[in-house]
């Protein structure tokens, strides 16, 4: 069967605060010069290999997965999930 | 009453726990491995502080998986006294026991000292020796104690008295500067509605004996002993 290499990336859902992500604009990019940068939100990639007979039954494999296990935790959090190439 | 102290791997404030229960409260208590059979011959449960799994992915979500969690629910549905502490609080929050998100401290830093705690609901299964409005001294350790929950959740939380203990000042005030991690409305600690789960970030564990504690106060050993029924 086929293997298919999907991303989950996993981020704070727009309301929630991600002090982290604030604290690289603020204290390294902006303070840096980079006056430029308006914002940045930090996420969890997990890149994952799925044997399926699609992609698109690779994407719904992973789907339930991440609702199933709290692969991220939908009080705060949003995924999304996607095919790469490689 | 016979207590089981849960043992991830990762967890470091299981041996303080069940010290306090067998050596301080003489009460009989035994470390339990997360993936050994049940919980039938116990009376109550202690989830401990630590780094169950190295907190990967978020802490405690690997651990509420663990099939120890089976029996935490049974016990918890049966009414039975389920605690955890820290990253037992972070356990029950993410296997559903308990409502609500424990996130990275405001400060991104890992937050170790004592603090000031207002009980705010005593009448819980842990917190009846407590009266209503006292200042408690304890001790926190951890990374992720912002404790969230969305607007609804916390109307739910306030509307069915769920809400057990705040961050607050030396007087019991509520103030930013006394909220050591950014927890919304400087929630320390929830339960259940039926007020026999109860999680908290701060350690009773290591504020029950007059030795360990700065003011030798020991503020954390009402807990264990409301949670035991034991008199004075």
């Amino acid at each position: 069967m086929p293997q298919f290499n999907i991303n989950v990336i996993i981020e704070n859902k727009p309301t929630i605060r991600d002090p982290e992500g604030e604290v690289i604009m603020r204290d390294l990019m902006v303070k840096n010069g980079y006056t430029q940068i308006k914002g940045v939100r930090t996420a969890k990639l997990l890149k994952i290999v799925v044997e399926a007979s699609s992609s698109q039954e690779a994407k719904q494999i992973v789907s339930k997965m991440c609702d199933e296990l709290r692969i991220y935790n939908p009080v705060v959090s949003i995924c999304s999930i996607e095919e790469t190439g490689a | 009453m016979r207590i089981a102290v849960i043992v991830y791997p990762g967890s470091n404030c299981d041996r303080d726990v069940h010290h306090v229960l067998t050596n301080v409260l003489k009460v009989e208590a035994d470390l339990v491995w997360h993936t050994d059979g049940n919980l039938k011959e116990y009376d109550g449960v202690v989830l401990p502080g630590g780094f169950s799994y190295g907190d990967y992915l978020r802490a405690g979500v690997i651990a509420a998986f663990s099939p120890i969690m089976r029996e935490v629910k049974r016990m918890a549905e049966e009414g039975k006294p389920v605690l955890g502490i820290c990253n037992g609080f972070q356990i029950l929050v993410e296997s559903g026991l308990l409502p609500g998100v424990l996130m990275r401290n405001v400060g991104l830093k890992f937050v170790c000292k004592w603090v000031n705690l207002r009980v705010e609901n005593n009448e819980t299964l842990f917190t009846k020796r407590y009266t209503q409005g006292q200042i408690l001294s304890m001790p926190i350790a951890h990374n992720e104690g912002r404790y969230y929950i969305d607007p609804d959740g916390l109307s739910e939380l306030k509307k069915h008295n769920q809400i057990v203990f705040r961050y607050v000042d030396a007087d019991g005030k509520l103030s930013e500067r006394a909220n050591p991690n950014g927890s919304l409305e400087a929630i320390a600690g929830v339960c259940n509605r039926r007020g026999n789960v109860l999680g908290l970030m701060p350690h009773p564990e290591r504020a029950s004996e007059p030795i360990l504690s700065p003011t030798g106060a020991t503020d954390g050993l009402e807990i264990f002993k409301s949670m035991l029924n034991l008199g004075d």
